[in-house]
């Protein structure tokens, strides 16, 4: 297999306060290869959007951070990185998706301009044209209609679904080799949310871009993914295929998330945790689909 | 813009300050031509007419050397406005830039300049500005110079607390994420956010400032004779009260209609643009 796109290898994360070092991520390894669409499922709090900070190297500069272990990206080791290479990094090769669109979009300035921010990380000197026009494209790729008009309107003008997909095409534009999604789409609606996550899946896989797609949303998650590392307080607990996963889950911890999803068909809130102490057993893997055998 | 003029047209009070603002700034612009007596704004002397109370073509009367104090008044404006834009126009943008680093740098920037921010705040504004006056000579460039000093600090609090919360939204995350410059943040994204509440507080300010800047002449510290100024046009007059009463009314009611004619555009603003009260 070629170099992944993203390799994390036991990665650790702490942070010092008055009380002491909280430990975080207890060691966490994972990678994603080039085009492939890779889920990050766990609760709050179990360290799914940390990771992707220290992708992005938004917490290296955190004074009470303690990080170790290494993230590859492309095969070059970030921490080696000067901390402009890291920064040219950010917003052309990496890019993210966020929570709630909305917020995520300056309400002083037209989309328009938003698109021109974001393509001049890329190409400092491009023309307004250029600019117009590529907008228009990504726009048009995300299945909206009337991209002209809605380089004109502001954030606040437009749906939160049309918003969604204004960050998606711009999360795109400059063709990122990996694209970082933090619960994309929780602030919307779910027929809204089933959308845009499918129009997204379809965009990822003609940018060959690889997704680290984090959620607690599984039904989400089983729709979208290739494959899916379940986290739990700062352990990847279990790692698989998406379909054998879903249907055969091999850790407790697994099994009692899935099982927490609500049914449609009623039956009430799930008897879950019949041991937490069970959720803390190592990894588990589903055949063949290790660190060590995937690397391979 | 056009729509928030249209909006202030609209309530009566509004409507009324502006009225207000409106007479005090273009008769400050236009002075020239309305005042009947246009030399009287310097060291004119006219004993015949002295010490007169209102009468044609002396409306508000004369003062103590003859002048017609209708002219001085409308002078007074203008060198109270010019005080206003140039104190604001450098005050402003210290404290907000103050401000801005302080609310988005964090850590010891913060520390560092919003204690230094809280030692001006501590001081009672007027003291400030009489020592600074103290210090320097009492004109008009240092007299702006008095007032700015103890302005800027009310900008940076402000900006700096509409900062902090605007760092938490996630268009600042988003920016940085993308790579975007520290500079970049606060004053492309995070500054603009600002606007509604400086521009609010700036009009409220105005007003303010011409009362502080009449405070200070009051005490001898501000704009020296013959250059007419409203608040050293007070103080003169107060020695005559109550019998020659023109001296101090008419100059106080003109420190009163431009204070208040800027309160009622401000407290407009506030509530077209949303800005909340600090």
């Amino acid at each position: 297999m070629n170099v992944p796109t993203l390799k994390i290898e036991n990665l650790k994360l702490g942070f010092d306060t008055y009380a002491g070092m909280t430990e975080v991520l207890h060691g966490i390894s994972l990678h994603i290869g080039r085009g492939e669409k890779v889920a990050l499922v766990g609760e709050s709090g179990s360290g799914k959007s940390v990771t992707a900070r220290i992708v992005l190297g938004m917490l290296q500069s955190l004074k009470t951070a303690r990080i170790s272990g290494s993230v590859f990206f492309e095969g070059i080791d970030l921490e080696r990185m000067s901390a402009r290479g890291r920064h040219a990094l950010r917003g052309t090769k990496m890019s993210m998706i966020f929570q709630d669109p909305t917020s995520s979009l300056n309400p002083v300035y037209r989309i328009g301009t938003l698109f021109k921010e974001v393509l001049m990380r890329n190409e400092p000197a491009i023309t307004h044209e250029q600019v117009r026009r590529k907008a228009c494209e990504a726009l048009a790729d995300v299945a909206i209609a009337e991209p002209e008009r809605v380089l004109d309107s502001y954030a606040f003008q437009l749906s939160g679904g049309m918003n969604q997909r204004v960050m998606i095409a711009m999360a795109l534009v400059n063709n990122p080799s990996l694209l970082l999604a933090d619960e994309p789409g929780t602030a919307l609606d779910v027929t809204v949310q089933a959308q845009t996550l499918k129009l997204m899946g379809e965009l990822v896989e003609k940018h060959h871009t690889s997704v680290l797609f984090i959620s607690h949303n599984l039904g989400v998650v089983r729709e979208f993914a290739d494959r899916v590392y379940v986290i739990y307080k700062g352990n990847i607990v279990e790692q698989g295929p998406t379909g054998e996963l879903f249907d055969n889950p091999l850790h407790p911890y697994t099994r009692a998330l899935l099982a927490a999803v609500p049914r449609i068909t009623g039956g009430g809130i799930p008897d879950i945790a019949d041991d937490p102490s069970a959720f803390l057993a190592p990894l588990v893997t589903h055949s063949g689909h290790s660190e060590k055998e995937l690397l391979a | 813009m056009k729509k928030t003029l249209v909006i202030l047209t609209r309530n009566p009070l509004s409507l009324i300050g502006l009225l207000l603002v409106a007479t005090v700034v273009l008769s400050a612009i236009f002075a020239d031509f309305i005042v009947p007596f246009p030399d009287h704004q310097g060291a004119v002397v006219d004993f015949v007419n002295f010490n007169k109370p209102p009468e044609w073509p002396y409306i508000f009367g004369t003062d103590l050397v003859g002048r017609d104090l209708f002219t001085r008044i409308i002078y007074a404006y203008r060198i109270s406005l010019a005080l206003g834009l140039v104190v604001l126009a450098i005050a402003v943008p210290i404290g907000v830039a103050i401000g801005l680093f302080a609310g988005y740098l964090g850590g010891w920037t913060e520390y560092v300049l919003m204690r230094v921010t809280d030692v001006f705040l501590s001081i009672p504004p007027l003291v400030l500005a009489m020592s600074v006056m103290g210090l320097l000579e009492p004109t008009l460039t240092n007299g702006m110079i008095a007032v700015t000093a103890m302005w800027w600090p009310w900008y940076t609090r402000l900006v700096y607390n509409l900062a902090r919360s605007e760092k938490e939204e996630g268009y600042v995350l988003a920016a940085e994420i993308i790579g975007a410059s520290r500079l970049h943040i606060m004053f492309r994204e995070i500054l603009p956010n600002c606007v509604p509440s400086i521009l609010t507080k700036m009009t409220l300010d105005f007003g303010f400032v011409i009362l502080i800047a009449s405070s200070l002449s009051f005490l001898g510290l501000g704009v020296q004779p013959p250059t007419p100024d409203l608040g050293s046009m007070v103080a003169e007059g107060a020695k005559y009260l109550p019998d020659s009463w023109w001296l101090t009314v008419f100059p106080g009611l003109a420190i009163l209609v431009a204070v208040f004619g800027f309160n009622l555009i401000g407290d407009a603003l506030r509530e077209i643009l949303g800005v909340e009260e600090q």
